[in-house]
């Protein structure tokens, strides 16, 4: 029986028969339906992602003509994080330039929204200056990173000592007060790029601290979007649900706890969001396989429904990629490319 | 990542005209269908020229928009984007910031 080299969630190279691939594709694309209750793929996507993950080449690709627009969160702090040592107006010109950026990004290298606020003014500066350089639209990023707002980091009582202690009330006022100290320092943030010149704003991971977080980004997107509606914003998603830490917050009538993407891109689309980007947690225990169906599955849902573009976020330990810091050519190309055919993306 | 994407499945940049493509989904929210149709007639190129550098960057010479490679006198930043903004029939922030703080009468 012929094995084929895959890999598993969290990268390790492991072999598996074409019953094996064919059954994990089953298995993730079944996960994601009865999970979020959406359609499962057809067969002849389950038999093209089974076949991909067959392929014994290195690398793959998307036809020509189906090519997709590409943006980086966080462009400029891959670079320090790589220990190169480039400015980040040189990070930008080197995503432009060689590496074929669609769409380009600054962020500070404490790449949230709170850190960001006592700097701006210097970040603005560096933003004019690249404007004027580059060509590609360029935004400026940062994650809303509600967490930051709970002590000892913040200033609010943290949830995750209230909860235990059966404190719910106390944990939900908490919340309450961290939204609003979150959903100032994005306007803030935000409108102060935006008046450099920014062509539009990315709210990355966003939900990652769950329900509350993604109201406090959903407030401060409408705000913005009333202050400056020519503003382009982009939202990026932490996870494909987003977690109940509050659980009774609502937007616009919809409970925010349990949201899957097709939802969460509902949300999105009301308050303004110009660019809505799709995450699906790796389970590092499965296939890439498994993990690549199941991700597949929860996109088509949102590009089938989508009226604006969608960008999934297709990096480490998401949609397809393997959770580990160095991803392997043959997986990264997989993902992008199985995505990219099968639901129909407007971008990664 | 960024190589492996980029070869894997994205358009190009300015290598070809993916940011073109990009401002049309930044500036009118308009689906990628949508999008590459719209860059290729303003181009006067068919949507599969839009993706193949050879093409675009003749058609990035001749309207100025922009290339990669350090062309003396070229468009490079800013006023790639005046005629990107003119070109697409779209307003660019920074362009119109820069005009006015050039108190741009033009």
């Amino acid at each position: 029986m012929s094995k084929y080299a895959t890999r598993m969630g969290d990268g390790f190279p492991v072999e598996m028969s074409d019953a094996e691939i064919r059954k994990d594709v089953e298995e993730g694309v079944a996960d994601a339906a009865k999970r979020a209750k959406i359609a499962p793929l057809s067969a002849d996507h389950v038999r093209y992602l089974t076949e991909l993950f067959e392929r014994p080449d290195r690398a793959v690709g998307v036809e020509r003509g189906n090519e997709v627009i590409l943006s980086y969160d966080s462009a400029t702090t891959k670079f320090k994080r790589g220990n190169v040592s480039v400015s980040k107006i040189q990070s930008l010109q080197i995503y432009e330039r060689l590496l074929g950026a669609d769409i380009l990004e600054l962020a500070h290298i404490d790449y949230s929204f709170k850190p960001v606020k006592p700097i701006v003014v210097f970040e603005q500066p560096i933003l004019e200056q690249a404007l004027l350089m580059t060509i590609p639209p360029l935004f400026y990023g940062a994650m809303p990173n509600l967490g930051l707002y709970s002590q000892p980091d913040g200033p609010c009582p943290n949830p995750g000592d209230l909860l235990p202690k059966g404190l719910i009330a106390e944990a939900r006022a908490s919340y309450a007060e961290q939204i609003e100290h979150s959903v100032k320092d994005m306007s803030y943030v935000a409108s102060s790029m935006y008046e450099a010149g920014a062509d539009g704003i990315n709210f990355d991971t966003t939900a990652a601290a769950g329900d509350a977080e993604f109201f406090a980004t959903l407030k401060a997107i409408e705000g913005l979007k009333k202050k400056y509606p020519g503003m382009c914003v982009q939202m990026g998603m932490a996870s494909e649900f987003v977690l109940g830490m509050h659980g009774e917050l609502f937007y616009n009538g919809v409970r925010l706890a349990g949201l899957y993407p097709h939802r969460q891109l509902e949300l999105a689309q009301q308050v303004g969001v110009s660019i809505f980007g799709p995450a699906i947690n790796i389970v590092s225990s499965r296939s890439l396989a498994w993990n690549t169906a199941r991700s597949a599955t929860f996109i088509k849902a949102c590009t089938d429904i989508a009226r604006i573009p969608v960008h999934a976020c297709v990096g480490m330990g998401v949609c397809g990629v393997p959770l580990t810091l160095t991803v392997p050519i043959d997986a990264l190309t997989r993902a992008s490319k199985a995505l990219v055919d099968i639901c129909r993306l407007d971008g990664l | 990542m960024a190589v492996a994407h980029g070869v894997a499945s994205g358009i190009g940049g300015i290598r070809a005209a993916g940011d073109l493509v990009a401002r049309m989904q930044v500036s009118k929210g308009m689906r990628l269908p949508e999008a590459k149709k719209y860059v290729a007639e303003k181009l006067r190129a068919s949507v599969a020229d839009i993706a193949d550098p050879v093409k675009m960057d003749e058609i990035r010479e001749d309207l100025d928009l922009g290339r990669v490679n350090a062309i003396p006198g070229a468009a490079k930043g800013i006023d790639a984007k005046f005629r990107i903004a003119e070109l697409l029939g779209i307003e660019i922030n920074c362009v119109n910031l820069f005009k006015k703080r050039v108190g741009w009468k033009g």
